[in-house]
């Protein structure tokens, strides 16, 4: 398999995490998306680690995945503090920033 | 190699069609569980692009532990459906998916008009511990030292702010707050204080 089919699989996943992320409303559904597009580019790190034929394309990818757990866990930190103060759970409600 | 674009387009169809099922279902529940399925096929095609030890950790970590966290907090938020953006006439809900497709035209065009001559080969020539764990720890610990560190200092700091958002602040949201006030109007009509199913609704 030549590395263009992972490259152009991992554009389409992509595109549709971006869609995901501009179309849903619930916070939680939107983290979902947003782990398609860094997974994608995670496919993408790691055609281009065995297109040259280095693992340091492994490296990053494997940084990439410890960057989303993190991501995850203060997402749903922020969701889980949401709902405990009885705000709807709806990105489109959270239009101000305020302690 | 026939068996390897066979198990490549079967596991690039199972991971579109996952990816598709987190954006389209309505039940978040359902999201995980398609996202799920994505990772998975997704670990299939790090094994084929000789990334052993990252399938591994892709199957161990995402696929099982943070999807854990994701279906406890759909269970504790409330998997409720929502209803459909376009629903509301919204402007962003109707261009979205015709931005995304033309970013995946965009993104097309550019990879296969890019003058980067490997992406036609199968790759390098690679021996059998490319992507093996005892590379990755090697790189890890000598090339990517610094990377190494700040990934388990950010891990740190991701646990303590999550303790922090998550708790329950008892003195503060008192203050805050103070206590749940209900007028006499309310409670003739037979209104109590906010019920926290306002807010989710769903099961707690």
């Amino acid at each position: 398999m030549s590395a263009i089919w992972f490259v152009v699989l991992s554009a389409f996943i992509f595109c549709i995490g971006a869609a995901g992320v501009l179309t849903r409303r619930s916070p939680l559904v939107i983290l979902l998306c947003l782990e398609l597009m860094l997974n994608a580019g995670n496919l993408a790190l790691i055609a281009f680690a065995r297109m040259h034929g280095n693992g340091e394309g492994q490296i990053f990818a494997l940084i990439v995945l410890v960057v989303a757990a993190c991501e995850v866990v203060v997402g749903l930190g922020i969701v889980v503090a949401m709902y405990r103060r009885r705000l709807p759970i709806d990105v489109d409600a959270m239009s101000e920033l305020r302690g | 190699m026939l068996f390897e674009q066979i198990l490549f387009f079967l596991a690039g169809l199972v991971a579109v069609a996952g990816a598709l099922g987190v954006v389209l279902l309505r039940n978040p529940f359902q999201s995980v569980l398609a996202l799920v399925s994505h990772l998975i096929a997704l670990a299939v095609l790090f094994l084929l692009l000789r990334a052993a030890f990252i399938a591994a950790a892709q199957v161990v970590i995402y696929a099982s532990a943070v999807m854990v966290l994701y279906v406890f907090v759909v269970a504790y938020v409330g998997g409720s459906d929502e209803p459909l953006r376009r629903d509301e006439g919204g402007v962003v809900g109707s261009v979205g998916p015709l931005f995304a497709l033309a970013l995946f035209a965009e993104l097309a065009i550019a990879i296969v008009g890019s003058s980067l001559t490997g992406l036609d080969s199968t790759g390098a020539e690679v021996g059998p511990a490319f992507g093996s764990p005892g590379q990755i720890g090697e790189l890890l610990l000598t090339q990517f030292l610094l990377p190494f560190e700040a990934a388990s200092f950010l891990l740190l700091i991701a646990a303590v702010g999550a303790v922090v958002l998550a708790r329950k602040r008892r003195g503060l949201e008192e203050s805050e707050e103070g206590p749940p006030t209900v007028s006499v109007g309310e409670l003739a009509r037979g209104k109590g204080p906010a019920q926290p199913d306002a807010a989710g609704g769903g099961q707690q």
